[in-house]
């Protein structure tokens, strides 16, 4: 199990050592958020009402944007190789960068969910939800994308592919994920989109480690 | 997989530094039998069988492009053989991967550090990815040995070629493993660095490691033999 906080607090190291990169990401989630309001106008019944989709699929993006660089240096440079071989099963050390990937894209864009709530004048009901089902979706993007990442390791072009191959399967987070917060502001129950959520999370957490796993040996070879 | 009981001698041997040497813990031996490698659609080699005891190492010599890293992978099991099977201990190598890979450290063509760390985290880090313990006074006394006293901070981005290379090799004093497979290690090694790595790797064999590497160049290592692709 140390070998997994290890891995995590390399993960973090780099990442602050190239602080762009990670920035990169959540100016990204920022800006495309902050666009809508500035496009659409003072128009708030509008605003509210789009929120959880523009808000959602922003997220998807650039989850998408942090994934490309996810396994791609460590490929590169050949520490994927020595990951393979080391005692450490490679699936311990594999969910523990999908897990960082998390901490450093997914949880930053749950904290600056608030900040963007307030730009589409949600109230605070509708946002104390949109910030729990974005720290319930936000681990399953980077989880299904992980499996995407390591399947384009190495594909010429591999980005665009990665986004074609990720987005459908990203599907199912974005409609329960918005379904909840637009629940919550036509005031129904949020119970189910919450259940649905946390039931494709453990899905996730049981296979996408195994899958990228797979994967990655795959493109090792 | 008998423990091995070391000798008083080799343990003063090597008292000054028993990272490399505290090494074979279990006493595996390697074997390959009819391995056929392919690349593409082109066989580079087909019915190679080879073996490899304890004290004993093995250089991989052959043109460029005629398979001596792809012979290299296989028996480290990052590829698998069209056909054959490579036995540790006299169990096949896809069936206890984990076991395997406690008792072998490979070392590729690529440099496998972090360019924006020190060369001390680098070592710290993947010392800890293979869930070893090593305090921080071995893992500099490694470096040192390599001749990178005063570098051991800077980032990697500032050092050179031979110098990453060091820091790479510092790595192999301090996993504990028996059979290590290095690609082309005295590539971009200074003189004095190749003789260092002789000696590490003489040192290894002595007490009872396992070695196969490639090289273009004579290595003088006793107990070696040569197997041509």
């Amino acid at each position: 199990m140390n070998a997994f906080f290890a891995i995590i607090h390399r993960e973090v190291l780099l990442v602050l050592r190239r602080k762009s990169e990670a920035l990169t990401v959540l100016f990204f989630f920022l800006i495309v958020t902050s666009l809508f309001p500035l496009g659409i106008g003072a128009d708030v019944a509008l605003l509210r009402k789009i929120a959880p989709g523009v808000i959602w699929v922003a997220a998807l993006l650039s989850t998408i944007l942090g994934l490309q660089r996810l396994f791609a240096s460590d490929y590169a440079d050949g520490t994927l190789e020595q990951m393979a071989l080391s005692p450490t099963p490679f699936v311990l050390l594999v969910g523990g960068k999908i897990t960082a990937h998390w901490l450093l894209c997914g949880l930053p864009l749950v904290f600056l969910a608030p900040f963007i709530g307030i730009q589409f004048d949600l109230d605070l009901e509708t946002l104390r939800t949109l910030i729990l089902a974005l720290l319930l979706g936000t681990p399953i993007l980077s989880l299904i994308g992980a499996i995407g990442a390591a399947l384009t390791l190495g594909v010429r072009g591999g980005g665009v592919l990665l986004s074609l191959l990720v987005l459908p399967l990203y599907i199912p987070v974005l409609i329960f994920g918005a379904g909840a917060v637009f629940a919550t502001s036509a005031g129904l129950d949020v119970g189910g989109h919450f259940s649905l959520l946390a039931a494709l999370l453990v899905l996730a957490i049981a296979f996408a480690p195994w899958a990228t796993t797979a994967a990655l040996r795959i493109a090792i070879e | 997989m008998a423990g091995v009981v070391r000798s008083s001698h080799f343990l003063f041997m090597t008292a000054h530094f028993p990272s490399s040497l505290a090494s074979s813990v279990a006493n595996g031996q390697l074997r390959a039998s009819q391995l056929t490698c392919l690349r593409g659609e082109r066989i580079l080699f087909e019915g190679l069988d080879l073996h490899l005891d304890a004290g004993e190492w093995l250089h991989v010599r052959g043109e460029n492009g005629v398979g001596k890293t792809s012979l290299l992978r296989l028996l480290a099991g990052l590829a698998q053989p069209a056909s054959g099977g490579i036995f540790w201990g006299g169990l096949s190598i896809t069936i206890d991967p984990s076991t395997y890979h406690q008792h072998l450290f490979f070392l590729g063509h690529r440099d496998a550090l972090k360019e924006d760390l020190s060369a001390l985290e680098n070592i710290a880090i993947a010392a800890a990815l293979d869930g070893q313990r090593i305090s921080e006074d071995r893992m500099l006394a490694a470096l040192h040995r390599f001749g990178l006293r005063g570098r051991e901070d800077l980032p990697v981005t500032c050092l050179s070629a031979g110098q990453k290379r060091r820091v790479l090799l510092a790595r192999l004093l301090l996993r504990s493993s028996q059979l290590w497979i290095l690609d082309e290690p005295f590539n971009a090694l200074d003189s004095q660095a190749i003789k260092m790595l002789e000696r590490v790797i003489g040192e290894h064999i002595a007490a009872g490691g396992m070695v196969i590497l490639t090289s273009h160049q004579e290595v003088a290592i006793p107990n070696g033999r040569v197997i041509e692709l």
